[in-house]
C-alpha cells in the first residue's frame, strides 16, 4: 500500500468513531459550561474534572473490552436475564475500581491544592462529590455498556468496535451530568447540617 | 488494574491543576469551558485510534520503525487530516451551543474556531509523536503494545489537551 492508501483507509475508519465522541464531548462541555455557579461554589472541583472523566473511560472501557472478549470466547451469553456470575463479578469489580479511583483523586487534589496554598473546598465535600458521582455514573455506564454491547452482538456486530466510541461518548456525558447532580446533592446536604 | 488506575489518576490530577490555573478565564469565557471535555476527549481518541492501528500493523509484521515507512507516514497524515476535519466543527459547535445556552459568548465565532483548530492540529502532531515514541519504546522492551500503549497515549493526550488549550488561548485571547 502507498502512503496515500494507508492515509485514506485510516481516515475512513476513524471518522465515524471521532464524530460520535465529538457529539458526546460537546454535550458534556455544555453541561460543564452550565456548571459555572457550582465550580465557583466548590473551589478545587475543576481540578478533579479531567481525573474523573478519564476514570470513567479507563474503568468502563476496560469492562467493555472484557465483556467483548468473553462474548468472543463464548464464556458469557448475550442475555442479562438470570444474572451471569462472571458478568456480575466483572461489573462489581469495575464499580469498585471506579469509586475507589474517584475517591483517591479527590483526596490527592485536596492535599495538593492545600499544599500549593490554593483555595479549596473542605475535604468531606470533595470526597462526598467524588463518591456520589463515581457511584451513580458507574451504575448507569455499566448498564449502558452491557446493554449496548449485548444488543450489538446479537445483531451480528463486532463488540470490539462498539466499545471504544460507546464508552468515550457516554462516559463524557454521564461523567459530567452525574458530577453536576453529585455537587448539587452534596451542597444541599452540607447546607442542612 | 487498580495500581495502574491510581498512577493514571495522578497524571490526570496534573492536567487538572493546569486547568485550575486558568479557571478565571474559563469562567469568564464559557465557550472555552465548553471546549475542555471535547478537546481532551478528541485528542485522546486521535492518539488511541493511531495506537490501535500501529499495534495491529506491528502484530501483523507490516510495520518498520523507519521514517520512510508507508504505514507510519500514512497513519501520521491521516491523524493530522482528521484533526483538520473535526476541530473546526468542534469550534463552531461549541460557539453555537454556548450562544444557545448562555445567551452571550464573550468570544467571537472566528476566535473560537481559530482556538479549537489551532489546538486540534497542534494536538494531532503531538499525538503522532507521543504514539510513535510509546510504540517504539514498548517494542524495544519486548512489551505488547496493545496492553501498554493505548492507556499511556490516551492519558498523555488528555494532559496535552489541557496544556495546548491553555497555551493557545493565552496566545490568541
Amino acid at each position: 500500500m502507498t502512503v496515500r492508501d494507508v492515509a485514506v483507509e485510516a481516515y475512513r475508519e476513524a471518522l465515524p468513531a471521532l464524530a460520535a465522541s465529538l457529539v458526546g464531548g460537546l454535550i458534556a462541555g455544555v453541561v460543564l459550561g452550565g456548571m459555572r455557579a457550582e465550580l465557583r461554589a466548590v473551589p478545587g472541583l475543576l481540578v478533579l474534572v479531567p481525573a474523573l472523566l478519564a476514570t470513567r473511560g479507563n474503568v468502563y472501557g476496560s469492562l467493555g473490552a472484557r465483556i467483548a472478549t468473553a462474548l468472543h470466547q463464548g464464556l458469557i451469553e448475550p442475555h442479562v436475564v438470570g444474572g451471569d456470575e462472571r458478568l456480575r463479578a466483572a461489573a462489581i469489580a469495575a464499580l469498585a475500581n471506579g469509586v475507589l479511583t474517584s475517591t483517591f483523586a479527590s483526596i490527592v487534589a485536596f492535599f495538593l491544592l492545600t499544599f500549593l496554598g490554593s483555595r479549596v473546598a473542605p475535604l468531606p465535600i470533595l470526597v462526598g462529590i467524588a463518591i456520589v458521582a463515581g457511584l451513580l455514573s458507574g451504575i448507569v455506564l455499566t448498564v449502558v455498556v452491557v446493554t449496548v454491547v449485548f444488543a450489538g452482538y446479537r445483531r451480528g456486530r463486532n463488540p470490539d468496535t462498539i466499545v471504544g466510541p460507546l464508552v468515550t461518548t457516554t462516559g463524557d456525558v454521564f461523567g459530567i451530568l452525574f458530577l453536576l447532580i453529585a455537587v448539587r446533592t452534596i451542597l444541599a446536604i452540607a447546607g442542612v447540617f | 488494574m487498580l495500581p495502574v488506575l491510581l498512577v493514571l489518576t495522578l497524571v490526570e490530577i496534573g492536567s487538572g491543576l493546569i486547568l485550575g490555573s486558568f479557571e478565571a478565564e474559563l469562567l469568564r469565557y464559557p465557550s472555552l469551558l465548553v471546549l475542555v471535555p471535547v478537546t481532551i476527549g478528541t485528542a485522546g481518541n486521535l492518539g488511541s485510534i493511531l495506537a490501535a492501528r500501529l499495534s495491529t500493523s506491528f502484530h501483523l509484521g507490516t510495520l518498520s520503525f523507519s521514517p520512510a515507512d508507508d504505514e507510519l507516514a500514512g497513519n501520521a497524515i491521516a491523524t493530522v487530516v482528521l484533526a483538520l476535519t473535526v476541530f473546526p466543527i468542534i469550534g463552531v459547535g461549541a460557539w453555537i451551543l454556548t450562544a444557545l445556552v448562555s445567551g452571550s459568548t464573550a468570544l467571537s465565532l472566528e476566535k473560537v474556531v481559530l482556538i479549537s483548530s489551532t489546538s486540534g492540529v497542534s494536538l494531532a502532531v503531538l499525538a503522532v509523536f507521543v504514539t510513535f515514541t510509546a510504540t517504539y519504546i514498548a517494542y524495544q522492551f519486548g512489551l505488547d503494545p496493545d496492553d501498554v500503549v493505548i492507556p499511556v497515549v490516551t492519558n498523555v493526550c488528555d494532559v496535552l489537551g489541557v496544556v495546548v488549550l491553555f497555551a493557545v488561548s493565552q496566545l490568541l485571547i
